[in-house]
């Protein structure tokens, strides 16, 4: 999947927050207690890429694919779709629109339906997105697509394994033709064997229908291997967004880091491209009490005064390589401590 | 038997009587665990991997499982013949186990400090300790897993808490009493990356100041790599590899290990290899000879009639390098 910087955007997120009520401060319902699970973030996806959203939990990445795909409104900001806004008006979007979005969910244990076949899941998005074709043929055809035989037509979720019913949930999200998925963890709770196969298949199906998707993940060699672009969040804002490649190769943000320096892996080759082992520290903080300044101030290990007080803005670090840190604002630069 | 072990499970077979026939889980492991070592297990998700090592509890619910032949020996002790005044101390002194999901572990309904103090009233000595001393004794571990101010945290309840918060309190639980053994199920899986780095790193340490054997279950293989000494490689019930960590990652021999290392996505980048076709056997009716053979691109006809015997590979940082594969039949010991 490679990038052409002339490729026009598919989907753009322009400032988009998300609060949650959770409760009241008081009785009258004056003081409401609020969650900013996304909190200001901005991105765009071109035509035909894989960017990739990583987080912690909690880190409100499962918050921007809910809210892309029309679960949630947002509270402010705006997200388009090919130049359409995806929110105006009162009503819900339109049947094209959301043909046109679709979602991968986490654990296909909870996001099938086991009181219905496969065929029945199947036929729902069929119905109602592609009225005049002969339903059997076209489940046939989504079963080939994912490579699984089609007598599992018959079958219930129940009687497959974890890694068949990731297969029929992507067949679901395909079957009603869209040209941009998200894939909220899709191989989270799978086993690494499994997980190349599900991987390999999402490459070839996105390739061979000019998909574009949201990949989220916190598995950050994951990433390496399917997103052309990565953005790192954490407490509902962007750090990092850079080209995949340019990422792992220069990491700016010290939460980038310390992520990175925390993967465990296989092989020698990899140990040298992860940073100087920086021991992480701290949890992420609740998102009802955002710290003040930059959020990652309580775990940064190269916390400054100003960190504290004033939350960093997003910056041009390299071409195409954006980070927010006090570290890299003017004058700052050139001192990566690598 | 063997002494110089501190754990021995030999040819260890456990069936799960279902409806509708007999499931054959476990068919002949064998594993040991020497003093202050430091062992990884690793395989896919319903391998057997934790049917062995609650077995070693002996923690299985039975009915439906059944120890239908093998031994296992703690400290020279076989486990499955002790009466259950016996396995107690063997619990409360000897062995230890902290599970995949701490929010599963711990009772919901109990504060931290009633669950810990639970344990070390019914450990050995706790009998003859007062109130007082049993709660003194509940903060000690509390304190060495690094969590803030513990004597606040005794009267919270686990919901109060995070996850890795939850998991170091499972671990401090595993550690009230003085442990020789150390059974982790995959202790950072249901965990963010760093707070797993946390608390691998926290065990580490434990691990090493207290001279204590330590067993990682896990499926992720970096984890393996970063903190074990020797892994075992399981495959449907049986151990398939056998190495030190660094002979098993420089050359892993069976292609069941070449497999899974395949598939894990590196940071190099550079895509992932299709993994592994098809899935874990069905117990019910499981292939005859290696159970790997339906699976296995290098099958032969051996692989489908015999099961294959350990055979030793030399010439990695240890001789020590077993392979339950026909392929390596020629260097027969």
């Amino acid at each position: 999947m490679t990038v052409d910087n002339l490729k026009t955007e598919i989907l753009t997120i322009t400032k988009m927050k998300k609060y949650f009520t959770i409760g009241y401060r008081d009785i009258f319902k004056r003081r409401p207690i609020t969650v900013k699970a996304v909190d200001g973030i901005s991105f765009t996806v071109k035509e035909g890429e894989t960017f990739g959203l990583v987080g912690e939990s909690g880190s409100g990445k499962s918050t921007v694919a809910y809210t892309t795909v029309g679960m949630y409104r947002p509270t402010a900001g705006h997200i388009s779709f090919r130049g359409q806004d995806l929110f105006e008006g009162k009503n819900g979007r339109s049947l094209s629109l959301k043909k046109e979005i679709q979602i991968v969910f986490q654990d296909p244990g909870s996001s099938l339906n086991p009181r219905r076949s496969v065929k029945q899941i199947l036929e729902l998005p069929l119905k109602i997105h592609r009225r005049d074709e002969c339903r059997t043929e076209q489940i046939v055809r989504l079963l080939e697509m994912v490579e699984l035989p089609p007598d599992y037509m018959y079958k219930y979720p129940q009687t497959l394994g974890g890694g068949e019913k990731q297969m029929i949930a992507i067949a679901r999200a395909l079957a009603a033709d869209p040209s941009f998925v998200i894939l909220d963890e899709p191989t989270s709770a799978l086993d690494v064997s499994i997980q190349a196969k599900i991987i390999n298949l999402l490459i070839r199906l996105q390739n061979e229908f000019h998909l574009s998707s949201l990949f989220i993940t916190h598995d950050l060699s994951l990433m390496r291997n399917v997103a052309s672009r990565v953005a790192i969040m954490y407490l509902g804002k962007i750090c990092e967004v850079a080209q995949t490649a340019e990422f792992f190769r220069n990491p700016y943000h010290p939460y980038t880091r310390m992520l990175l320096s925390s993967i465990p892996v296989v092989s020698e080759d990899e140990e040298k491209l992860k940073p100087q082992k920086i021991i992480s520290t701290g949890e992420i903080p609740s998102p009802v009490n955002v710290p003040s300044g930059c959020s990652f101030h309580l775990r940064c290990p190269r916390k400054m005064d100003i960190c504290s007080q004033v939350d960093p803005v997003m910056i041009e670090a390299e071409k195409e390589h954006m980070v927010r840190c006090h570290l890299y604002e003017q004058g700052r630069q050139g001192n990566n401590g690598r | 038997m063997n002494s110089e072990f501190l754990l021995e499970i030999n040819e260890l077979c456990v069936n799960f009587d279902v409806y509708g026939g007999t499931l054959k889980v476990l068919d002949g492991v064998n594993f040991t665990v020497h003093r202050g070592e430091k062992v990884g297990l690793v395989g896919e998700t319903g391998c057997g991997k934790t049917t062995t090592m609650k077995s070693i509890l002996r923690i299985l619910p039975m009915p439906p499982a059944r120890i239908t032949n093998g031994e296992i020996y703690f400290k020279g002790r076989d486990i499955l013949e002790m009466p259950e005044e016996k396995l107690r101390q063997v619990r409360s002194e000897g062995v230890s186990m902290i599970f995949q999901d701490p929010t599963a572990a711990l009772n919901p309904v109990f504060t931290v400090g009633q669950q810990l103090e639970a344990v070390v009233k019914y450990s050995v000595e706790g009998k003859s300790l007062s109130k007082k001393e049993i709660r003194e004794r509940a903060l000690i571990p509390l304190r060495e897993v690094g969590l803030p101010d513990p004597e606040r945290m005794l009267d919270t309840y686990p919901i109060q808490l995070s996850g890795g918060m939850r998991q170091r309190i499972c671990i401090a639980m595993a550690l009230v009493a003085s442990r020789e053994l150390l059974i982790a199920d995959e202790p950072g899986t249901s965990l963010d990356v760093t707070i797993q780095d946390q608390v691998l790193r926290l065990l580490h340490h434990l691990v090493q100041e207290k001279d204590v054997s330590i067993i990682f279950i896990t499926h992720t293989l970096g984890v393996v790599r970063e903190t074990t000494d020797r892994v075992y490689v399981m495959y449907a019930g049986r151990m398939v590899e056998v190495a030190a960590t660094k002979d098993l990652f420089a050359n892993p021999l069976h292609p069941y290990t070449h497999g899974l290392m395949d598939a894990v996505p590196k940071l190099t980048g550079g895509g992932i290899a299709d993994g592994i076709a098809g899935r874990i056997p069905d117990y019910l009716n499981p292939p005859t000879g290696c159970r790997f053979h339906p699976r296995c691109s290098h099958a032969m006809d051996i692989c489908r009639k015999e099961k294959p015997a350990f055979y030793n590979k030399q010439g990695g940082v240890s001789d020590d390098h077993q392979v339950a594969c026909f392929l390596y039949r020629d260097g027969e010991k």
